[in-house]
């Protein structure tokens, strides 16, 4: 099973990224083999519709599960389309919350924020 | 004085400065102009005018819909959008409408002839007349993102009129709704506050009229005597001539929030619009000539 967890560095060390759609890197882990990888994430510059490109791009790569602290509501339905789960993270560590989430401890994310499409003018 | 066929778009930087009172009063001063409201997400100017509407013309935009059975998951048209409003999982497309904005290009691309296009509601627009004056009205749908398709729909009612002198009340701000109210229009009337927001927001739309080569004019708003006004300050040093100035002036100020037209209830204000009417035709007309 693969988790993502969007990102802000290119390191284990590095922070959790509060934005999903717009996150720089997604850290992607298995957990069936222990594989890890960054994938660097293409929607990060878009000028719209960020969060359903970086959900196109989960599922793209097979992930099943998605530890992130929020996340918006087009990116949610894409996630959801493909039966993808997506936890809360409860810290900004990435290793914390993968520990967390492999001993039952992070609750689903049932609460996705309206778009920021049009919002910023 | 030659009137024909000009069309005077009316800006500002922000919402309450007073474009609805100018663009109004102004196209209220002749018998045969007319008015379109491009602030499709709250349009309030045929509150003044209080025209006897005509019918509700729709306006749709085009989204696409896929056939799954011919759909292979080949992902074409995911990477063609640029905008990202289509997502697949499987074969199963997935349409943001929201964030659509109608430009076709899935359809063309899908090499499996998947892709078809169904039209969509997003607003309507209103005809009327109001003493003469012809009024344009559009409203956006509750929900939707994108007032572009309904202004474009006010506009080409525009371009049926010949010989007659159009306002066009902007949407406040400087983005796409603005842009693309002003884009045909010949003439520019900015208006501004006498505050450092004021001439903030002033700042926005002079870099927005400069940037399209618009000919553009300042009309200055809730003028206070004696006291600095920040955004004539901005005029004078960016050589904006300035065609008016409204006095901050209680009288003025119940008589618009009762949703009255200045001009018809009372000739000091019918003189002093008539005056900025006169103004911003000699410098349109003048720049026109100038530049020919």
């Amino acid at each position: 099973m693969r988790i993502a967890i969007p990102v802000e560095d290119i390191s284990v060390e590095g922070k959790v990224c509060p934005s999903f759609g717009r996150a720089p890197y997604f850290y992607l882990y298995d957990t069936e083999d222990g594989h890890t990888l960054f994938l660097q994430n293409s929607a990060a510059e878009s000028q719209g519709g960020a969060g359903i490109k970086a959900a196109q791009l989960l599922v793209d790569n097979q992930v099943a599960v998605v530890l992130a602290p929020r996340c918006g509501e087009n990116s949610a339905k894409v996630l959801h389309s493909a039966n993808m789960h997506i936890y809360k993270t409860v810290s900004s560590g990435v290793s914390e919350n993968l520990a967390l989430f492999a001993q039952g401890k992070l609750a689903l994310l049932d609460k996705f924020h309206a778009g920021f499409l049009g919002h910023a003018e | 004085m030659r009137n024909n066929d000009l069309t005077i778009a009316v800006l500002s930087g922000k919402g309450g400065t007073g474009k609805t009172l100018v663009s109004v009063n102004l196209a209220a001063l002749l018998p045969d102009s007319t008015y379109i409201d491009c602030d499709v997400e709250e349009p309030d100017g045929h509150l003044f005018f209080k025209p006897v509407f005509g019918t509700s013309v729709p306006v749709m935009v085009k989204t696409p819909q896929v056939d799954e059975n011919r759909c292979t998951g080949c992902h074409a048209c995911v990477d063609f959008c640029k905008f990202n409003a289509l997502a697949l999982i499987g074969s199963t497309l997935m349409v943001f409408n929201e964030i659509c904005h109608s430009c076709g290009g899935c359809v063309l691309v899908c090499p499996r002839k998947a892709l078809s296009e169904k039209e969509r509601m997003v607003g309507f627009v209103r005809e009327g007349i109001s003493r003469g004056v012809q009024v344009v009205t559009g409203t956006m749908n509750i929900g939707e993102s994108s007032g572009v398709p309904i202004i474009e729909a006010e506009l080409r009612i525009k371009e049926k009129n010949i010989n007659n002198l159009t306002f066009i009340d902007c949407p406040p701000g400087s983005a796409c709704l603005v842009r693309k109210s002003i884009q045909e229009a010949d003439y520019c009337l900015l208006v501004a506050e006498p505050t450092v927001f004021g001439a903030h927001n002033l700042a926005m739309v002079y870099a927005l009229v400069s940037s399209l080569h618009k000919r553009f004019s300042l009309v200055l708003n809730k003028c206070l005597g004696g006291e600095e006004n920040p955004s004539e300050v901005f005029a004078i040093e960016h050589q904006i001539p300035i065609v008016g100035r409204i006095p901050f002036d209680s009288e003025l100020g119940l008589l618009n929030s009762e949703a009255k037209v200045v001009v018809w209830e009372s000739e000091k204000y019918r003189q002093l619009f008539s005056s900025i009417l006169t103004t911003v035709l000699r410098e349109a007309h003048h720049e026109a000539t100038g530049n020919s």
